[in-house]
C-alpha cells in the first residue's frame, strides 16, 4: 500500500445539498494546497480528516493515512496533526507544559524535559519553558505551536490558513518553517489557504474548489 | 467518566429534577381529595376544600398571594429595564452591576431581615433622623412590618429580585446586538430610554422572560420572607398552608393539601395572565412605536431609575450593616443612631448553635452544589459529545422546578419520604435541595461551558487526548472560574432554601436559615443580627473564594485572567 494521504472519492453535503468532491494522493513530504472561496468548504474538508465534522454534514469516501482507513476513527488515534490560524496554544498550561501535553507519553521525566528543551531549541526559543504562552509574541506563539504538534508523531499535517495572522516578514520565516519540518519528516500535508504566495512557495499540487 | 454512563447523564438530571417535584405533586393530590389513610381519612372527597372556602381569611389569603406576586415582580421589572435602558454602558452602570452582582447570593430572609430592621418604627432609619428632624422620642406605633397591605413583604422581595433581573438582562444584552441598535436609534433622534424600550427590550424580554416568570411564582408563594415581613391575620396563602401542614391534627393537613393544589392554580393563572398583559403590551407597544414619539422625558426618568437602583442595592448593604451592628450591641436606646454599647456576649450565648448550625449548612450546601456540579457538566459534556441539542422544550424542563410553588410539592414529597420510610434527615434534604440548586448551577455554567473554543478541543485531540483527557486537562482547567463560580451561585442557593429543610427535615435538621426563622418570631434582634450576618456570610464566602482561587491558581496566566 502506498505511504501518504489519500482522500479516495471522498463527497462532503450539508443538508443533503453537495458541498465538495474531492479524490487526491498526498506523497510522502509533498504538500497539496487547497483553494477556493470562503464557505466553499475547505475547512469542512479538513473537520472530515481530523474526524470532527459537525453534525448538519453527511460526508462519503475514504481517508487512508500510511495504508490505515481512518475514516471512521476517534479523532485521536489518527495521528493527524493541525494547525489553525490562531496558535490555540493551552492558556492554562506553561510553554513547556504545552509541549508536554503534545510528546507521546514514555521515558523519564528528565529525558521528557530533554526532549522539550531540545524542541524549543529548535525554533530558538531554548529558555521559554517557564513562560505563560500569552506572553509570547505572534511568531514565537506559532513556532510553539508547531513543535507542539510535531512532538506528538503525526504522520500527516493538516494546516488551516495556519499564516493569515501573521504579518507579511514572519509570514515567510515561519511558512519555510513550517514546510522544512514537515518534508523533513516526509509528512504528508493538506494546506487549506486564500493566499497565492502560500501555494507558490508550497510548491505541491494545487486543487481549487467552487 | 463512563463511556455507558455520559449519555444517559441528561436523562438522569431531568430526573433527579423533576422526579421529586412530579412526586411530590401526585402525593399531594390524594390527600387534597380527602384520600389521606395514616390520618384515617378516605376518599375522594370534596371536604378539604369545602373547610378552606369556609375558612374566613381565605380570599384575603389568595388575594394577598396574588398582590403581593403581581406588585413585586412588575416593580422589579421596571427598575430593571428602566435602569439598563438609561445607564447601560455607562460607569455608573458598571458600578451597580458590581454592587449588585455580590447581593444576589444574599439570602432572602437575611435581605429580609435587615430591611426590617431598617425601615421598622424602631429601625436605623427612624433613628438616624429621630429626634433631631422628627421630634420622636419614642418608635411611633405604626405597623411598617406585616402591614396588611403585603407592602414591606413586595419591598423586601423587590430588593433582591433587582439584583436577579438586572444580571439576566445583562446576559440577555450581549445577545441583542444593543449597542448597534441603540446606535441607530439615537442617530434617528431618539432618547436613550424611549429608543432602548423601543428597539433593544422586545429581544430582551424574549430571552428573560423565563426568569420574570419564575420572580412572579416566587414572590407568589415565598414562604420565609413572608414569614418575616408578611402580615399575620391572615398571612399569604403559602404560608397558611405551611402553618396546616405543620399542624399535629392531621386532618388540617389534608386541608393544607388542597390550599397547595389551589395555590397551584393560583399561580397558573397568574401566569397565564401575565402572558395575555405581555401580548397586550406588545400590541400597545407597536402602536406607539409606529408613532415615531422621540422621548421627552428620558432625562427625568433616567435619573429617577437610577435613584431607585442605587436605593434598591443600599437596602440590602444597609441591611447586612445593621445585622452586623444589632449582633454586636449591647445595650442600645431609642433612639441613639449606634449602640449604647457593644459587646461579644451575643456571639459567645448564640456561638455553639451557629457553629452546629454552619456545620449542617456547609455539608448540605457542599454536597448538594457538587451533585449538581457533576451532573451539569455531565449533561453539557454528553451535549458536546454526541450533538444532543437541548431545545426550547429542555430549557422549559430547567426552569420548571423554579415554577411550580414549593408548598405546592414538597408537602407531598413529604409524605412520600415518610411512606418509604426513609428516615427524615440530612439526605433526603439534600436530595429536595437539589431540585433547586440544579437549575440555578446549570444556568450558570452552559453559556461559558458552551463558549468554550471548540478548536482547543480539535488541538488536543490531534495531539492524541482522549475525548476524557480533553476535558479533564483542558475544557474544565480553562474554565476553572466559571465552574467555582457555578458551585458558588449552587451553594448560595441551597444555603437560602427554608421550605425543603423545614418540611423534608422534618424539624430535625437546622441550617442557618431554618434557625434565623425559627428565632425570628421571638423578635430577638440580637440573635437575629448574629444568625443573618452568619447565613449571609454562609453565601458571600463562596463566592470570594471563587474569585479568589482562580486568581491564585492562574496568576501566571494572562490568557485567562478575563473570562
Amino acid at each position: 500500500m502506498d505511504n501518504g494521504l489519500t482522500l479516495r472519492n471522498v463527497t462532503i453535503a450539508k443538508d443533503a445539498k453537495p458541498l465538495l468532491a474531492v479524490d487526491y494522493h498526498i506523497n510522502p513530504g509533498e504538500v497539496l494546497t487547497v483553494m477556493g472561496p470562503s464557505g466553499v468548504g475547505k475547512s469542512t474538508l479538513l473537520s472530515y480528516i481530523t474526524g470532527t465534522l459537525a453534525p448538519d454534514f453527511t460526508a462519503q469516501g475514504q481517508v487512508i493515512l500510511n495504508g490505515r482507513d481512518i475514516s471512521a476513527s476517534p479523532s485521536h488515534i489518527r495521528r493527524v496533526g493541525i494547525l489553525f490560524q490562531d496558535d490555540l496554544l493551552f492558556p492554562h498550561l506553561s510553554v513547556g507544559a504545552n509541549l508536554a501535553f503534545g510528546l507521546l507519553p514514555g521515558g523519564s521525566q528528565t529525558a521528557r524535559n530533554e526532549k522539550i528543551a531540545q524542541a524549543l531549541d529548535e525554533v530558538d526559543l531554548a529558555g521559554f519553558a517557564e513562560r505563560d504562552p500569552a506572553t509570547l509574541s505572534g511568531g514565537q506563539k506559532a513556532r510553539v505551536a508547531l513543535m507542539r504538534m510535531l512532538l506528538s508523531e503525526p504522520e500527516a499535517l493538516l494546516l488551516d490558513e495556519p499564516f493569515s495572522r501573521l504579518d507579511a516578514a514572519l509570514r515567510a520565516q515561519i511558512r519555510d518553517m513550517v514546510f522544512a519540518r514537515a518534508k523533513a519528516r516526509a509528512l504528508p500535508v493538506l494546506m487549506v489557504t486564500h493566499d497565492a504566495e502560500d501555494a507558490t512557495a508550497a510548491g505541491g499540487g494545487i486543487l481549487t474548489l467552487r | 467518566m463512563k463511556r455507558r454512563l455520559l449519555p444517559a447523564l441528561p436523562t438522569l438530571t431531568i430526573l433527579a429534577m423533576l422526579g421529586p417535584v412530579a412526586a411530590g405533586l401526585y402525593w399531594k393530590i390524594l390527600p387534597a381529595f380527602g384520600h389521606f389513610p395514616a390520618a384515617g381519612a378516605y376518599g375522594p372527597n370534596l371536604d378539604a376544600f369545602r373547610a378552606i372556602f369556609a375558612w374566613p381569611g381565605f380570599s384575603e389569603a389568595a388575594w394577598l398571594s396574588i398582590r403581593t406576586g403581581l406588585i413585586a415582580t412588575s416593580i422589579s421589572l421596571m427598575i430593571v429595564v428602566l435602569l439598563t435602558a438609561g445607564w447601560s454602558g455607562t460607569r455608573a452602570f458598571r458600578v451597580l452591576e458590581r454592587a449588585l452582582s455580590p447581593l444576589l447570593s444574599v439570602p432572602h430572609a437575611a435581605a429580609a431581615f435587615g430591611l426590617a430592621f431598617l425601615i421598622a418604627p424602631s429601625g436605623w432609619i427612624a433613628r438616624l433622623i429621630s429626634p433631631w428632624l422628627t421630634g420622636w422620642e419614642q418608635p411611633l406605633d405604626l405597623l411598617i412590618i406585616r402591614d396588611p397591605l403585603c407592602i414591606t413583604l413586595a419591598l423586601g422581595l423587590i430588593i433582591k429580585e433587582v439584583p436577579f433581573l438586572l444580571l439576566m438582562t445583562i446576559a440577555a444584552l450581549s445577545q441583542s446586538d444593543a449597542h448597534r441598535k441603540m446606535a441607530v436609534a439615537q442617530a434617528l433622534g431618539y432618547g436613550r430610554i424611549t429608543g432602548w424600550v423601543k428597539v433593544v427590550f422586545p429581544s430582551v424580554y424574549a430571552q428573560i422572560r423565563l426568569p420574570v416568570y419564575v420572580v412572579l411564582a416566587y414572590a407568589m408563594t415565598v414562604v420565609d420572607v413572608a414569614l418575616i415581613l408578611g402580615p399575620t391575620t391572615p398571612p399569604p396563602l403559602s404560608v397558611q398552608i405551611v402553618n396546616w401542614m405543620s399542624d399535629p391534627d392531621l386532618m388540617l393537613r389534608l386541608q393544607g393539601a388542597s390550599a397547595a393544589l389551589i395555590q397551584l392554580i393560583l399561580v397558573i393563572a397568574a401566569l397565564g395572565f401575565w402572558r395575555m398583559v405581555e401580548a397586550l403590551a406588545a400590541r400597545l407597544g407597536r402602536i406607539w412605536i409606529q408613532k415615531g414619539t422621540r422621548g421627552q422625558n428620558d432625562t427625568i426618568i433616567r435619573n429617577a431609575a437610577l435613584v431607585l437602583g442605587v436605593t434598591t442595592a443600599s437596602a440590602v448593604f444597609l441591611g447586612i450593616l445593621i445585622l452586623t451592628l444589632w449582633s454586636f450591641a449591647g445595650f442600645w436606646s431609642f433612639p441613639n443612631a449606634t449602640p449604647d454599647a457593644f459587646t461579644l456576649r451575643n456571639w459567645q450565648r448564640h456561638g455553639p448553635g451557629v457553629s452546629d448550625a454552619v456545620w449542617e449548612t456547609a455539608i448540605i450546601a457542599l454536597t448538594a452544589a457538587v451533585i449538581a456540579l457533576v451532573l451539569t457538566i455531565g449533561c453539557l459534556e454528553a451535549e458536546h459529545r454526541y450533538h444532543l441539542k437541548m431545545g426550547k422544550g429542555g430549557v422549559w424542563l430547567l426552569y420548571l422546578p423554579l415554577l411550580i410553588p414549593q408548598v405546592a410539592f414538597l408537602p407531598g414529597l413529604q409524605t412520600l419520604f415518610i411512606n418509604m420510610g426513609a428516615a427524615m434527615g440530612r439526605g433526603p434534604v439534600i436530595l429536595a435541595h437539589l431540585i433547586f440548586v440544579l437549575p440555578y448551577v446549570y444556568l450558570s455554567l452552559a453559556d461559558p461551558f458552551r463558549a468554550w473554543d471548540a478548536r482547543m478541543g480539535t488541538i488536543a485531540t490531534a495531539l492524541r487526548a482522549t475525548p476524557d483527557g480533553v476535558l479533564w486537562r483542558v475544557r474544565l482547567p480553562m474554565l476553572l472560574r466559571p465552574i467555582l463560580t457555578a458551585l458558588a451561585v449552587g451553594i448560595a442557593v441551597s444555603v437560602g432554601q427554608y421550605l425543603p429543610t423545614l418540611l423534608i427535615g422534618g424539624g430535625r435538621v437546622t441550617t442557618l436559615t431554618t434557625e434565623a426563622l425559627a428565632i425570628a418570631s421571638g423578635g430577638d434582634r440580637r440573635a437575629i443580627g448574629v444568625y443573618g450576618l452568619m447565613q449571609t456570610f454562609a453565601a458571600l464566602v463562596p463566592f470570594t473564594l471563587a474569585i479568589l482561587i482562580p486568581a491564585l491558581i492562574w496568576r501566571n496566566r494572562r490568557g485567562l485572567r478575563h473570562g
